[in-house]
């Protein structure tokens, strides 16, 4: 079962081959064999999941099961959910235990699905190796000695080490794509508004957006199924009519035929994507993708993105700005970690947060609170947010040439661990090509299409435009049929 | 040198919403502490504000009710941005609040002084959340807090420095007050908070144009406290400047017991709030069939109710003012005067004057005597018209309508105000089983001031030297022989012609 899709698994559920407990069980004992060594989950409570599985089995049995139904998953531990401790990787939430269920916890359960546990990543969500993580850093599985990538690391390497058949992620920057690309897997972060923010805990709220995380195209499509929705919790969420992601994975492209089913799909490439910086290893692969899906039927356009480089800076200006706000609640005063000793007020204040906070974190709330400053509000904030419209601009304009856009998710494969966690900013680079959809609100995802230096995964970026997730989801389902990097697993799992 | 205060007023009006600005909580007062906080108002990770719509229909109402009905002046488009600071009564170390773009940009108040009229323009009025309690008593060396008013929604309202001296500050918070209340967007209730006032005092010669160094008072929860507070930082600063100091802008505080002010923060310690756009809530678009079905369910403002006394009525300035000053004594002076007509006497046929200074004087002493709302009125305005109808016709003289109006205003407070007192049969029931009729007719009201005039030779020797007190007593006299019952007027009349032979 640990290679199943999530249709087989479903299938399996619904024909009683295997109950929920009996497959909840089997990823627990997992967990508990690799999770010592791979650090992917930070909470799993037998109990707990055990309890939901039964509830789930009583379910398939009376046959009202929905898709995932019985389906044990992994979540992130950014989403709150109840019961649980859901401490975002940080010693500041480390005795936080939820009152109340995220918005796409609350869909998980009214699906049926089983939490598997919460997982590991980034402290608060920042960083690209889920190093920063106050439970320690994540393993890739294909090489224990290299990052998973972040922040949804636990998420990936959960996947990739067949730790969980599905998992949610968060995406900020690249927090879902980048992870997984280092580690194997398929992972989309919808368009801004898709997925409710209720009950993720917030990073920058106008560019984080839920998304899914899993082995193929296919998987994905199941659980944003699940995640996606209108919730009127969350103000920036979008009153869209249901859409069924999984429904149509199968047909060919508008107007194609079975032996070339990607025939009119136009696909955009653009130059500055393959520049300096971009290592030979992952431009091969990202071309052998290209080249399979010419095969397909599908074409190249060559597109500009221009304002693609001023990306990052635009987004270390907007994303620590929301933060250092976002994160001032985190005061020891009601609830997390609050310093043992204090003289007053502002002391429990400093202590608490100094203590509380890990070097990253405490890095980006001093970038924000310095560019909100009084004098340097329109030099930095103003600006960045002027360059954000440019670069939805150059997008815009993409997309009245072509259907998607494909290039590399990451610069270069999965790095050693401890390799760049004194530069801060060759770090940030690790997202220069999948932050600028974050800017703009678009749906990006990762697949799998190749292996580069230390037979490491490398992951194709697909961007597309504004709610065009089930196109997507198709076109990756596509090449996910014609090739089979997406099913292989790392060696020793 | 002659001195001129200068100030501007910044009001935080609670507005009457059943829910929080931001959250489904309740904001009834008086729960017990923190029983109407929810995830939101604690600010647990991962909860998100949701704008209330009753909070922003309250907002237009007001830039509708301070723009003659005209929503030149209601912003579109505005923008909730996020004020950031830490204290313990802030659960997410930031307040939601209009910075840049805010929702009422503009608009007048018009005071009316016993001098005349003013108008004081509005800057602008902004929505935003209110923040929690601290509760430093009882905690033994720690404090508590009350999350319960965190989130409640607050329409700040900020005028410019348009007033020149305390009365004028309070005529402007007095018509503020009961414009709120008038326009049901604000309970008024100032003991619980629901209206409070900061004021930005400076001072200068008179003539200079250039303003002051401002000093602000905060949280004033009284009008006289905004009258004493005004008052004293005015003297204050004036004789500061006397002495050779310099005023140096800062916030202060009132204390009432001692009736000072004293600085709290300078300017040097002011926070830098780092105010940016709130990305957690999208601009609040007002569209024009919203502003349209608002402004269909205004009631009458009291800047035109007093403009319509004023033509219509042909009241003064003042009293129309005075009667306007409650949307609530306004519609009981208007069902009095309806209730003095005789049947199908037309409106115009009414004596306005009369009316309203019984509602000014014998009304509103009442009501301010009991502490009560005009709605409570022990009288109603139907038995009062019925009284000034038979006082009019001269049925009964102006004593008699006096105590019948007192007795009628004892049952009520017996009753505790649950019931009114008397009602228009029983007015003229009384003035018949008791005799109340005013005498009127001449021969007897003639022999009655022949008689007065016989027994009282000390007082006729006394008006005739010159003393007009004198005239005074004997129609008293007069009017005792009648039982109170007689015509003032006539009594009057004859006395003087007999005295005058």
């Amino acid at each position: 079962m640990f290679n199943a899709s999530l249709k087989e698994i479903a299938a399996a559920l619904g024909a009683r081959k295997i109950s929920s407990v009996d497959l909840t069980e089997q990823f627990l004992d997992r967990i508990g064999r690799l999770n010592g060594d791979l650090n992917a989950f930070i909470t799993v409570d037998r109990a707990k999941s055990l309890a939901q599985a039964r509830e789930a089995d009583a379910r398939i049995a009376r046959g009202d099961a929905a898709p995932l139904t019985g389906i044990p998953i992994a979540h992130k531990d950014i989403f709150c959910a109840r019961g649980w401790l859901t401490s975002c990787g940080s010693k500041m939430l480390s005795n936080f235990v939820s009152p109340y269920d995220a918005h796409v916890i609350e869909q998980f359960n009214r699906a049926g699905a089983v939490i598997l546990g919460k997982t590991n990543m980034d402290e608060f969500a920042m960083g690209s190796s889920n190093e920063t993580s106050f439970y320690g850093p994540v393993k890739n599985p294909w090489d224990r000695a290299f990052v998973p990538g972040g922040s949804s690391g636990g998420s990936a390497c959960a996947i990739a080490a067949r730790l969980a058949p599905g998992a949610t992620g968060t995406d900020t920057g690249g927090s879902i794509r980048q992870p997984a690309a280092l580690s194997g897997i398929t992972g989309l972060k919808p368009t801004y508004g898709r997925v409710s923010r209720y009950g993720m805990v917030a990073f920058a709220s106008s560019l984080d957006q839920g998304g899914a995380m899993g082995k193929s195209a296919e998987d994905v499509a199941l659980l944003l199924n699940v995640m996606a929705g209108f919730d009127a919790r969350d103000s920036t969420s979008l009153e869209r009519s249901p859409e069924d992601f999984a429904g149509a994975l199968a047909q060919p492209w508008a107007g194609a035929a079975a032996e070339q089913p990607l025939a009119g799909l136009r696909i955009g490439v653009a130059r500055e994507h393959f520049g300096a910086g971009l290592a030979a290893d992952v431009a091969e692969a990202v071309r052998g993708a290209l080249a399979e899906f010419e095969r397909l039927g599908a074409s190249r356009v060559d597109i500009e993105l221009p304002r693609s480089e001023l990306s990052v800076p635009a987004y270390y200006v907007i994303a620590p700005a929301e933060a250092s706000s976002n994160l001032s609640r985190f005061d020891g005063v009601r609830y997390g970690y609050r310093a043992p000793e204090y003289r007053d007020l502002l002391d429990m204040y400093c202590k608490t947060r100094a203590q509380g906070f890990g070097a990253e974190v405490k890095r980006r709330i001093l970038i924000g609170t310095y560019v909100l400053s009084h004098g340097y509000y329109d030099a930095y904030y103003l600006k960045a947010q002027r360059i954000r419209r440019l670069i939805a601009e150059d997008f815009a304009r993409a997309f009245s040439r072509c259907d998607l856009i494909m290039g590399p998710t990451s610069p270069t494969v999965a790095f050693p661990l401890g390799s760049k966690v004194s530069d801060p900013v060759q770090m940030y680079l690790n997202d220069i090509y999948t932050i600028p959809p974050n800017l703009a609100g678009l749906p990006a995802m990762s697949l799998p299409c190749g292996f580069g230096a230390g037979n490491l995964p490398v992951g194709l970026h697909v961007v597309g435009d504004y709610f065009s997730e089930a196109r997507m989801l198709k076109v990756a389902h596509h090449f996910q049929r014609a090739t089979d990097w997406h099913l292989r697993a790392p060696k020793g799992i | 040198m002659e001195w001129e205060t200068v100030i501007g007023l910044e009001v935080h009006a609670q507005l009457s919403t059943a829910s929080k600005i931001f959250s489904g909580a309740s904001t009834q007062f008086g729960a017990p502490p923190n029983a109407q906080a929810c995830a939101v108002d604690i600010a647990l990770p991962g909860v998100l504000p949701v704008a209330n719509r009753g909070a922003v229909e309250r907002a237009i109402r007001f830039g509708l009710a301070v723009n003659g009905m005209s929503a030149h002046n209601i912003n579109r488009r505005s923008v909730f941005a996020r004020k950031n600071y830490f204290y313990p009564d802030l659960p997410k170390g930031y307040q939601i609040s209009q910075y840049e773009l805010p929702v009422v940009l503009g608009g007048t108040i018009n005071i009316v002084l016993r001098d005349g009229e003013k108008a004081v323009r509005l800057t602008r009025a902004h929505l935003e959340e209110d923040a929690g309690k601290s509760l430093h008593e009882d905690f033994h060396g720690m404090s508590g807090i009350d999350l319960n008013r965190a989130g409640t929604p607050l329409l700040e309202i900020v005028s410019e420095p348009d007033m020149r001296s305390a009365e004028e500050a309070v005529a402007y918070a007095r018509a503020l007050h009961s414009l709120v209340r008038w326009i049901d967007i604000c309970d008024g209730n100032m003991q619980e908070g629901s209206f409070r006032c900061d004021a930005n005092v400076s001072v200068r010669p008179k003539g200079a144009q250039a303003l002051g160094t401002r000093r602000e008072i905060k949280n004033l929860n009284s009008f006289r406290f905004l009258q004493q507070a005004i008052e004293f930082e005015a003297r204050w600063q004036i004789e500061t400047i006397q002495d050779g100091g310099t005023i140096v802008q800062a916030t202060v505080l009132f204390d009432p017991d001692t009736g000072e002010t004293r600085a709290m923060r300078t300017k040097e310690d002011a926070h830098d709030y780092r105010y940016f756009p709130d990305p957690d809530l999208p601009p609040l678009v007002v569209t024009e069939a919203t502003i349209a079905e608002i402004r269909a369910s205004m009631p009458e403002l009291p800047e035109q109710r007093r403009r319509r006394y004023m033509s219509e009525f042909g009241l003064s300035a003042y009293d129309a003012a005075l009667l306007t000053a409650d949307r609530e004594l306004g519609e009981h002076f208007e069902e009095v005067v309806r209730h003095s007509l005789k049947e199908g006497e037309p409106l115009a046929g009414a004596d306005f004057k009369l009316c309203a200074n019984w509602v000014i004087n014998e009304v509103s002493a009442k009501l301010n005597e009991e502490n009560l709302p005009a709605a409570k009125a022990g009288v109603g305005g139907d038995t009062l018209g019925h009284i000034l109808r038979r006082l009019r016709e001269g049925a009964i003289n102006a004593k008699t309508a006096k105590d019948l109006f007192s007795e009628f205003w004892s049952e009520a407070r017996e009753s505790a105000y649950a019931r009114r007192g008397g009602d228009p049969r029983r007015v003229d029931a009384l003035i018949e089983s008791r005799g109340l009729k005013q005498m009127s007719d001449e021969g007897a009201l003639e022999a009655i001031v022949d008689q007065v005039l016989g027994a009282n030779a000390k007082s006729v020797e006394e008006y005739r030297s010159g003393k007009q007190k004198a005239f005074n007593a004997l129609i008293g006299q007069a009017m005792k022989a009648t039982g109170g019952k007689g015509n003032p007027a006539r009594i009057s009349e004859i006395l003087r012609r007999k005295l005058a032979s």
